[in-house]
């Protein structure tokens, strides 16, 4: 393969954590397009302001699986506000590095999440931007940060 | 215990086949003589080179003396088309016909002239990414230095009309190159029958050593020179031989021509099982390119919900050597230019996987991809949010 990825990476892409639908998911985010390759789509269960359970589907490379299943680990059983805190970065750092041209896919996952928790809050009629800030979930956007 | 590895990738390149290599061998340190010295060792060396010359004009019914040594594929289409292009502006013909699906060696060139003042139509493949001479006779002035188009297609196979292309080009008194790079050693090729006047080779596609290649000249036309310096391949194509390359090519390619005719029952067979089960074992797939006007070894199909370098990375660890049209295999962030020039739909490009089958590989082996494939497709799905909306649609 021309893309030398980490053990880390490929732990999680043979053996992703979590995948699948949550049936009783009260948050669901859907980020990225087909066009570019990517599209993550994080499902959540939030009860009391913590992350009780997370599932993710992808449809995208061996980073990007990669990315989504340890934004899972990272995120469950944590407060939405800790979630929140969830970066491109440590999702990066985690995995034991990424090719450059895969950084982007690292950023899909931190959406991934925001994305789920905006449509946490939208559900009771809350307005997630002050709280989760606005999302570049287009793929022009997260695209042009690793290539 | 060892994996066993399946090499499924013969379009990218192909292993030295070892009676190639033992007629290289004796080149590299015993008879190293330089073939423009005048002692024995070297003249044993230009008899090397002309011998193989002879080999590859006759594989493709060509003249010796029509047959140029170059360093491979890129080498010979970056001077057929450049090396036209010259020759024909001094003559105030400034326009290029090509297809939007050629390999990037002569897309490329053609846009590295587009900046140097010619203009390039790009003609569309069809849905089965073929092009059609009523098309290049459309698309041809007055002012038509040349037509490139390629032979048959490196990730999808199909195979153009080049002699009625090059029937239409001779009419018309217009210059007609052909990358050939993937049909050489794999299919007949008579450049007369079909009247090419430039056609373009490369050595390690017919398991002849890497970094040689050759173009075909045909007797008469003169394109510019590419690379410029010693008086070597008759003044047009300066360099020291690679007389171990050369030797290699040549027998590599006169293997091809004598075991054609077993070699393409035997990989229409591979092919044809492959693409039967893959339809009939897995859902929604979609074979890429003409279904019989195809090279007797490919095989691309698109899976509907996957992405292609997850695909490739499981094949990878069940041993299996594939290529893929996805974004991710390529180092941009475009899929295959081929898959969208025939009208597939960014993520079927995404997810496409080519197999390309060569001698060495067996139908065991054929059976045992299909096998590792179906479960690999169904366990990427598992993964994409595109599937659920799949079985709901």
């Amino acid at each position: 393969m021309s893309t030398p990825y980490s053990p880390t990476v490929m732990d999680h892409f043979s053996n992703p954590r979590n995948v699948g639908e949550l049936p009783d998911a009260n948050a669901v985010g859907e980020v990225g397009n087909p066009k570019c390759g990517d599209i993550m789509k994080m499902y959540l269960k939030i009860e009391d302001d913590v992350i009780s359970d997370v599932r993710f589907q992808t449809f995208g490379c061996g980073a990007a699986i990669a990315t989504s299943s340890i934004a899972t680990e990272m995120i469950r059983g944590k407060k939405i506000d800790e979630a929140l805190q969830l970066t491109n970065r440590a999702v990066v750092e985690a995995l034991e590095g990424l090719p450059p041209i895969k950084l982007h896919c690292s950023v899909l996952a931190e959406q991934a999440v925001k994305s789920a928790i905006s449509d946490y809050y939208r559900r009771q009629g809350i307005d997630p931007v002050p709280i989760v800030g606005a999302l570049d979930d287009e793929c022009d956007d997260h695209c042009s940060c690793g290539a | 215990m060892e994996q066993k590895i399946i090499y499924a990738d013969n379009a990218a390149t192909t292993p030295v086949s070892p009676s190639v290599l033992e007629k290289m061998l004796p080149f590299f340190s015993q008879s190293y003589g330089n073939p423009s010295s005048m002692y024995s060792i070297a003249r044993d060396n230009k008899e090397a080179v002309e011998h193989a010359r002879a080999q590859i004009a006759s594989a493709i019914n060509a003249d010796p003396n029509e047959i140029y040594f170059t360093a491979g594929g890129s080498e010979s289409d970056n001077w057929a088309i450049k090396g036209i292009a010259q020759t024909q502006s001094a003559r105030g013909k400034k326009h290029l016909i090509t297809t939007n699906f050629e390999h990037h060696a002569v897309l490329h060139t053609m846009e590295e002239l587009e900046k140097a003042g010619f203009e390039v139509t790009y003609l569309p493949v069809n849905e089965d990414g073929l092009v059609t001479a009523e098309q290049v006779a459309a698309a041809l002035r007055p002012e038509t230095a040349l037509v490139s188009i390629m032979y048959a297609n490196n990730e999808i196979g199909t195979i153009q009309p080049i002699a009625e292309i090059g029937e239409l080009c001779r009419q018309k008194g217009v210059m007609f190159h052909t990358d050939a790079v993937q049909a050489v050693g794999a299919i007949p090729i008579d450049v007369k029958a079909e009247k090419i006047d430039l056609l373009s080779m490369s050595s390690h596609k017919f398991n002849g050593p890497k970094g040689v290649g050759a173009l075909y000249i045909r007797k008469g036309i003169r394109p510019a020179r590419l690379i410029h310096g010693g008086g070597q391949e008759r003044g047009q194509r300066a360099g020291t031989e690679n007389v171990p390359g050369i030797v290699g090519m040549g027998q590599a390619l006169e293997n091809a021509i004598e075991t054609m005719e077993s070699k393409t029952a035997h990989l229409l067979e591979i092919r044809d099982y492959v693409v039967e089960a893959i339809e009939r074992e897995i859902p929604r797939v979609r074979l890429n390119g003409h279904r019989t006007q195809r090279l007797p070894g490919n095989v691309n199909v698109s899976f509907q919900a996957c992405e292609g370098e997850s695909l490739l990375l499981f094949l990878d660890m069940a041993g299996i050597c594939a290529s893929s049209g996805s974004a991710c295999t390529s180092g941009s962030l475009d899929p295959s230019h081929v898959l969208l020039a025939i009208g597939l739909p960014h993520e079927l490009a995404h997810g496409s996987i080519r197999l390309t089958f060569g001698g060495q590989n067996t139908l065991e082996e054929a059976r045992h991809i299909c096998e590792e494939l179906k479960k690999i497709v169904a366990e990427v799905r598992r993964r994409s949010p595109l599937w659920n909306e799949e079985k709901g649609a």
